[in-house]
């Protein structure tokens, strides 16, 4: 294994760390959006629930 | 026309009414477009006047030249049918060799040579791995070279065409 | 057919399935993701002009794809959501905006990582293949910017549906700029006459790439949408339900 690249080694390896990020952020970042949905309509429902 | 239908058309039409528009401006703004001009039209003198412009083709086998103890360096540009002399002084692309695409921005001096401010690499869309490339330049080279023969025998006394390539000296 | 079709479009369905359906997309695709990283970094051959920088393709190409996979998703679904009506439709074409903004970023960073060594030149104003790709990531900016600037929802579908339908004439644009024009960035290896121009060790990982990209984006738009439905739907008895009982 030739970790160095043939000396683009910086490049190549930057792009995949990059990609792994993106990933991350788009699985991450959709994840939180469904949380908070989810929270506020808990919120909500609770809201209603207490002023009956 | 029930009201679902009718959306579709208003959506067909926009969709298509947006294409045709843009295909038309792209259409006329083709020149504009062009991220380069080639050697060829360099020679016929289509090319921006009194503003930088780039030129693409392919580094001529063995026309590039160093001045001794400078980064000045001299070269053709070909697109196989005409060159261009360039001249250029700075740092090169990794991918810079000859017989490689290349990509120089700059003017053209009065003397007729471009002189480059940069000088990017073209590469092609086909990957192959080294000892592949090796063999089919081999493979390459001797059916060149057969053909080379066969022409030879062909022509044989004949006188050698003109190169094709269009005068701009007029 | 055309029953299954219309259970699919009713939200409470569409919430539920999908979060079955997500793991089904996800697992593989990671693994075609794993194997393609592995063997495109180590098992492909490297380039005979490029030397291993051409490795960059392993992410270049599948986020470059995706970038437009993602467009043709969300013009398609806007534009059944316009014609049809279809609530979910818009969900999907909403969800799929922010996707495709952080891959066309992903193909334009990696696009001028791998420039800088081979071209030597990280940007080039002008060049066609550039500029296209960057009006793209402007048209998802765009996008998204409007549906924020607009409270009513079904107002925002329709006026967001109809700058995503007049954007996707930049789609075949993109593909077919180093056609069309002269361009620093070279024609298509992987759609061309004869197949692909790449040899078979360096092709597979590839494709496996594109795939596995291709699964994943499935998966995080599948996710997406599921949010996107719940809050459409806050209002409703079902979704009541769902939260009253603890249900994900």
């Amino acid at each position: 294994m030739d970790l160095s690249m043939g000396g683009y080694g910086a490049y190549v390896w930057t792009c995949f760390i990059l990609a792994g990020v993106v990933l991350v952020v788009c699985e991450w970042r959709a994840r939180l959006r469904h949380r908070r949905v989810y929270r506020d309509i808990e919120v909500r429902i609770k809201a209603l629930g207490d002023s009956q | 026309m029930k009201p679902r239908q009718q959306r579709m058309l208003a959506v067909g039409l926009v969709v298509v009414g947006v294409a045709i528009a843009t295909g038309l401006t792209l259409q006329a703004m083709k020149d504009s477009m062009m991220f380069f001009v080639s050697v060829t039209e360099v020679a016929e003198g289509k090319y921006p006047d009194n503003r930088n412009f780039r030129v693409g083709g392919l580094v001529k086998d063995g026309s590039v030249t160093r001045e001794e103890g400078s980064l000045e360096m001299n070269f053709l540009v070909t697109d196989l049918r005409c060159d261009l002399a360039v001249s250029y002084s700075g740092v090169l692309p990794d991918l810079f060799r000859e017989g490689q695409g290349v990509v120089a921005h700059g003017r053209l001096r009065e003397d007729g040579v471009f002189a480059a401010d940069e000088i990017l690499a073209k590469h092609d869309e086909n990957y192959m791995a080294p000892e592949v490339a090796d063999s089919l330049a081999e493979a390459e080279a001797d059916a060149a070279a057969a053909k080379a023969d066969h022409v030879r025998e062909k022509t044989a006394g004949l006188q050698e065409g003109p190169t094709g390539c269009p005068s701009n000296d007029s | 057919m055309w029953k299954f079709i219309h259970q699919l479009a009713s939200p409470p369905h569409f919430y539920r399935i999908a979060q079955i359906l997500i793991p089904w997309l996800a697992v593989p695709g990671l693994l075609l993701i794993g194997y393609g990283t592995y063997a495109g970094l180590f098992l492909a051959p490297m380039d005979y002009q490029q030397g291993d920088a051409f490795r960059i393709i392993y992410v270049h190409v599948p986020s470059a794809y995706l970038s437009m996979l993602a467009y043709m998703t969300m013009a398609v679904s806007a534009g059944i959501g316009l014609i049809w009506r279809i609530k979910l439709s818009h969900a999907v074409a909403a969800a799929a905006a922010p996707l495709g903004a952080w891959f066309t970023f992903l193909a334009l960073a990696t696009g001028s990582i791998w420039g800088k060594p081979m071209w030597g030149t990280w940007w080039e104003w002008g060049d066609p293949r550039l500029t296209s790709e960057l009006i793209m990531l402007f048209l998802y900016f765009g996008y998204m910017a409007l549906r924020g600037a607009i409270d009513d929802t079904s107002k925002a579908d329709r006026a967001s549906a109809v700058l995503a339908l007049v954007g996707a004439v930049n789609v075949p644009i993109i593909h077919f700029s180093v056609e069309w024009w002269s361009s620093l960035h070279q024609g298509p290896t992987l759609i061309k006459e004869g197949g692909p121009a790449m040899d078979p060790g360096m092709l597979y990982p590839l494709l496996a790439m594109i795939l596995g990209f291709t699964l994943v984006f499935g998966a995080l738009l599948l996710r997406r949408v599921r949010a996107e439905v719940l809050f459409r739907e806050r209002r409703t008895r079902w979704v009541k339900d769902l939260v009253l009982s603890g249900g994900n």
